[in-house]
């Protein structure tokens, strides 16, 4: 159980490296990276919970994340990509 | 709360206030939509942990996965960067949201420590009262699932006719949007000139749309039901439309077929009251489907009602969603 | 040692084991110098790390059910984690995002 509890502490950090990675990525790819990894680690985050807390219920949220989280990539790489080719980048992103 | 649950409570917390100010300090929309995707996929976390299934399943479903999807569609129809708010503007917006946060934290104080057994919500009588007739009564192991549909049926048929309005108020406000050009498509992205994509999406849709049905009606026993069946199989029509363009994916889908399935929904669930009425009991009262056994009744009446949610609301995703994909920008 | 106790050991490993790669997955998003490294080391460790944190699960599965469902999860995002840093390393090449050379400064 303190491996689990180990291999969840990881998983946060990994969340947290993620998110910088989505604050400071210069283009809007880095961005979609991070979201993207970070939905893989909530897939691996709800399960470990779920076998931390004795609940196996909680597989079926992570199996529908896992395809929700390809399906919102997709969305966002169909729907960015034209618009992108006329933004302007990286220094004006942040105010 | 166990030290380890209070730990990753905390980190979880500061993901979110780090989200939030992200959101805020992003001009590029497209970053802050999907960091709001983001910040929904933490509250889904927050409320795993709350031991809360139903709502984070909902909250996965909706708010990371359809949500952002059509902000996205719709950020297409507009520009993609964030206007500058004038200074002055700036203050008012300051002091207002500082006061509105200021009170809900002042006004939380009030709020019982978590967990505690002594809280009304624990100690009333309602509650056990609930917990004890569903057991009894309706028979079904969800809890969740059988005051949602039953104990307050009427609640989820407000809410059904709710997400039907905005279907329809939105095809009716983007109806006046012009549509793409036929030809505007060639000059996009082509994802279906990404042979892996084509291939792997091809091998997926049956495997959605098989989860969308168990989520469906594994909803008595595991966290489910309606609702977020509905938005599975909407995304899985979503992908196709993403991939294989949105006209291939009209003509699986057509416009009057959609429309059927969206006022269906509504139709069976408020039949299913009225045949209840016809039967001789109450508007909703599933006891009557099944006079000799109401147990059986409560199920029965609780499965045609919650395919009337999923059907509804998967019809109302998926007409949102190709109707603000087909447009193009104004001017 | 008995059986039991063994296998909790190695499913704890397992899933340590796991988490360490997406935990060196998550260091190299921070640390490579450009988008199409950083695609190469999230795309790499989320497929093995997801795999080796299922199969430790599986190891410590109360019943069947659970453990087709990892299988699921596991399998489900060999498909598909892949393929999205693909698409998204493909959407960015086309798009023009600068491919670092020895030399210049970091993306």
């Amino acid at each position: 159980m303190t491996l689990l509890l180990a291999a969840m502490i990881g998983i946060l950090a990994t969340m947290v490296l993620a998110l910088a990675r989505s604050f400071l990525g210069p283009t809007l790819y880095d961005r979609i990276l991070a979201i993207n990894m970070f939905g893989t680690k909530t897939v691996i985050f709800v399960a470990l919970i779920g076998f931390l807390m004795g609940r196996p219920q909680f597989l079926d949220i992570a199996l529908f994340y896992a395809l929700v989280n390809f399906v919102g990539i997709i969305a966002v790489l169909k729907l960015s990509h034209y618009r992108e080719l006329d933004a302007v980048q990286s220094e004006e992103d942040v105010r | 709360m166990t030290p380890e649950v209070e730990l990753i409570n905390i980190v979880l917390f500061a993901i979110l206030v780090a989200t939030a100010v992200g959101i805020t300090r992003l001009r590029g929309l497209y970053g802050a939509v999907m960091l709001a995707a983001l910040f929904s996929l933490v509250i889904a976390c927050l409320f795993v942990l709350l031991d809360a299934v139903d709502v984070a399943f909902t909250e996965a479903a909706v708010g990371a996965g359809i949500s952002t999807v059509l902000m996205l569609t719709v950020l297409a129809l507009t520009r993609a960067r964030e206007a500058v708010t004038p200074r002055r503007r700036l203050w008012p917006a300051g002091i207002g949201s500082v006061l509105a946060g200021g009170m809900l934290i002042y006004a939380s104080q009030d709020l019982p420590a978590f967990g505690r057994p002594d809280t009304p919500v624990q100690s009333h009588p309602v509650t056990a009262t609930y917990l004890q007739a569903s057991q009894d009564e309706i028979g079904v192991p969800n809890t969740v699932t059988s005051v949602l549909a039953s104990y307050r049926g009427y609640d989820t048929l407000g809410e059904l006719a709710v997400i039907f309005t905005a279907g329809i108020a939105v095809q009716l406000i983007l109806s006046q949007v012009p549509r793409h050009d036929p030809d505007f498509e060639r000059e996009k992205l082509l994802l279906t000139d990404y042979r892996v994509l084509r291939v792997v999406s091809k091998v997926l849709f049956p495997f959605i749309f098989l989860f969308a049905l168990y989520v469906q009606f594994h909803g008595d026993y595991g966290p489910g039901g309606g609702f977020q069946a509905g938005v599975i199989f909407a995304s899985g029509f979503v992908l196709y439309g993403l991939v294989f363009g949105i006209d291939t994916a009209r003509r699986v889908m057509p416009g009057r077929l959609l429309q059927l399935l969206i006022s269906s929904g509504l139709l069976l669930y408020a039949g299913v009251g009225v045949a209840n009425m016809l039967l001789g009991g109450a508007f909703l009262d599933y006891d009557t489907l099944n006079p000799g056994h109401p147990v059986d009744g409560q199920h029965l009446g609780i499965l045609l009602v919650e395919l009337g949610v999923g059907i509804t609301v998967a019809g109302v995703m998926m007409a949102i969603f190709f109707i603000c994909a087909d447009r193009r920008a104004a001017g | 040692m008995n059986a039991s106790g063994v296998v909790e050991l190695a499913s704890g490993v397992l899933v340590v084991v796991g988490a360490l790669v997406v935990l060196s997955g998550g260091v190299g998003l921070l640390r490579l110098p450009d988008f199409y490294t950083r695609v190469h080391a999230v795309g790499l460790t989320d497929t093995a790390g997801v795999g080796l944190i299922a199969l430790g699960l599986i190891l410590r599965a109360p019943d069947w059910g659970v453990a087709v469902r990892l299988v699921l999860i596991a399998l489900f995002l060999a498909l598909t984690s892949p393929t999205a840093t693909h698409a998204l390393a493909q959407a960015a090449r086309r798009d023009g995002v600068h491919v670092w050379v020895a030399g210049d400064p970091r993306q």
